[in-house]
């Protein structure tokens, strides 16, 4: 009897969740896994299968190049320069105030730093987009533009030059996720045991060689960490460009990613069988980074 | 007496440039946002003047047009349900499932527990086509149920993981005890298991108000035909595409501070809660 009332608890706890997950999240990656060896339209009741053709149009298809190399440029950047800014940031708010009393201390207002700079992150990425919109603006209205301006600097393209408007988009990334990886770091500094520093300053190590010889090697794995979740934010850069760039990745495609190409080629274009073996292209790209970061990050572990 | 601690503030160069650096990246985050609040008070002359220049007067007409025209507030209320009813279900769905997998030993548990982590590693776009139709066939596009058991659904997998992990540190002894003292599985959960949770619910909570609170993506394809249910984030995608035409930039900016102010009031207030919430989904 009671073995009967366990199992019927356990089913009634799992049957909604079960049932949700798998009609809403299961079925439609099954689906698009088979969509992407067909061509359908997204209306038509003949469903037919092209086998792997659309994978090798794939190959041939210059938009989707141009997508796979911006993102290969964002999948770099974005999380090199995000870690680097936020390495920097962490250490000094945590360790920066050298060794005064006991022990190690952030620097002056450490804590107002770590609030404003973490804010942006609760914004909504349409509403960043909307906002630098405005910021970004290519005649002296703009807000950087007329600072320029008072510099006597002509207004720039920002997100009209082909060259840079890839750039221009990926600091408005950089300018959102900073906040975040600074609190993360923080918490890792603050797990690496206080004497480490106090030892290494009385004999005589200054704050850089601090930084790079105890801070940088003893947070290896929130690194990592971090790193992979920058990967996986890169892939979800679709808000942000929509909204500055436009649906086709203005200009002229030169800011397009994946995610943009995928949508419109669904849901624009209709080829939702094409759209599927982009995504499923997608999906082994979002894999073989995860993997290849985990294999070149990991190497022995500095023990605590 | 010889001081002990010798009180020497440091004003070495690399002290200051640190501080030359922070101060510059908190003016990069403050300066737009304050901007933004700014213009809203502007006139239409003004935004298009010199950007460095406080509005001439204290207008408010833009903020009344961006809630009445734009329908910022009806965006707004759709937002918060959604949200209210997403996380609800989320937070729900989720610990039940999370503490079933995490403390009840049957067959297929793992196989259970890994069905729902594994969702982790599929990005959503790879689903989008098809989700699409899969709400259309159950008959749920262009509503807000459907968009609401689509977020449950998709909140799932992260919840499921990190509650399980939650559940399974949590200690023994005292469920134990409640099931002796006659206690029924269902109560042992609701009046034992879920307040002992409480840290973690609440941690996972808020990363899930913020995570349905920012989406854009699933309700850009989701509700795309009805504009009346569309949440905040399509409206400002809209009103902003929209203010090009009408060239009712101070109404722009006000719909933009409408939706920050509110936010930001939320994050001043919780935002050792907010940075602990979202920092410990990354570390665990």
């Amino acid at each position: 009897m009671e073995r009967l009332r366990r199992y019927g608890f356990v089913a009634g706890f799992l049957a909604v969740p079960l049932v949700l997950y798998t009609v809403f999240v299961i079925s439609p990656y099954v689906q698009a896994f088979q969509l992407a060896l067909t061509s359908w339209n997204g209306y038509s009741s003949i469903v037919r299968y092209v086998g792997l053709d659309n994978f090798g149009r794939l190959f041939q298809d210059e938009v989707f190049w141009r997508a796979l190399r911006n993102h290969g440029i964002l999948l770099l950047v974005l999380p090199l320069v995000t870690i680097l800014i936020a390495l920097v940031f962490a250490f000094l708010l945590n360790l920066g105030g050298g060794t005064r009393g006991a022990g190690m201390k952030g620097v002056w207002g450490s804590n107002f730093y770590r609030t404003v700079f973490f804010f942006p992150q609760v914004l909504a990425v349409a509403v960043v987009g909307v906002l630098f919109q405005a910021v970004y603006r290519p005649d002296e209205d703009g807000v950087i533009n007329g600072v320029l301006a008072r510099f006597g600097v002509d207004p720039v393209g920002w997100l009209i030059e082909p060259d840079l408007a890839l750039w221009s988009i990926i600091a408005v990334m950089v300018w959102q996720a900073v906040g975040f990886y600074v609190v993360l770091f923080s918490a890792g500094m603050a797990a690496i045991p206080k004497d480490y520093f106090e030892a290494a300053a009385l004999d005589g190590a200054n704050r850089l060689r601090l930084f790079f010889s105890i801070t940088l090697p003893l947070l290896r794995d929130t690194v990592q960490v971090g790193w992979i979740y920058l990967g996986i934010a890169a892939f979800d850069g679709f808000a942000l460009i929509q909204v500055l760039a436009g649906d086709k990745g203005e200009p002229d495609g030169a800011t397009t990613i994946l995610p943009i190409t995928i949508y419109n080629t669904a849901f624009s274009y209709q080829k939702v069988g094409y759209a599927s073996a982009m995504g499923v292209a997608l999906f082994f790209l979002t894999v073989t980074f995860a993997v290849l970061t985990l294999r070149t990050t990991r190497r022995e572990r500095v023990e605590l | 007496m010889a001081p002990r601690e010798i009180e020497r503030p440091r004003f070495g160069v690399l002290n200051g440039l640190s501080h030359v650096a922070l101060a510059v990246w908190a003016l990069l985050i403050v300066a737009p946002l304050l901007w933004t609040f700014l213009a809203s008070f502007k006139s239409n002359a003004e935004i298009f003047g010199d950007p460095l220049q406080l509005p001439g007067a204290l207008r408010l007409d833009a903020w009344g047009r961006a809630w009445d025209t734009a329908h910022i507030g009806r965006y707004m209320l759709n937002t918060v349900i959604v949200v209210l009813f997403g996380t609800a279900g989320t937070m729900v769905f989720g610990s039940m499932a999370a503490y079933v997998l995490a403390r009840y030993r049957f067959p297929g548990s793992r196989l259970i527990y890994y069905y729902f982590v594994a969702g982790l590693a599929f990005p959503v776009f790879l689903a989008l086509g098809p989700l699409f139709f899969v709400v259309k066939q159950v008959g749920l596009l262009n509503s807000h149920v459907g968009l609401v058991l689509v977020y449950v659904a998709y909140s799932l997998p992260f919840t499921v993981f990190f509650l399980a992990a939650f559940f399974r540190t949590l200690p023994e002894a005292v469920a134990e005890a409640a099931q002796i003292d006659g206690a029924s599985h269902t109560r042992t959960f609701f009046q034992i298991m879920v307040p002992m949770a409480r840290p973690g619910l609440i941690s996972i909570t808020i990363f899930n108000v913020l995570g349905q609170w920012n989406q854009y993506l699933l309700p850009l394809v989701l509700l795309a035909g009805d504009p009346d249910k569309w949440v905040l984030t399509q409206g400002i995608a809209r009103i902003s595409t929209l203010a090009g035409y009408e060239a009712d930039w101070p109404g722009l900016f006000a719909a933009l501070s409408i939706t920050i102010l509110p936010v930001m009031i939320v994050y001043i207030i919780f935002q050792r809660q907010i940075q602990s919430g979202l920092g410990s989904g990354a570390l665990k």
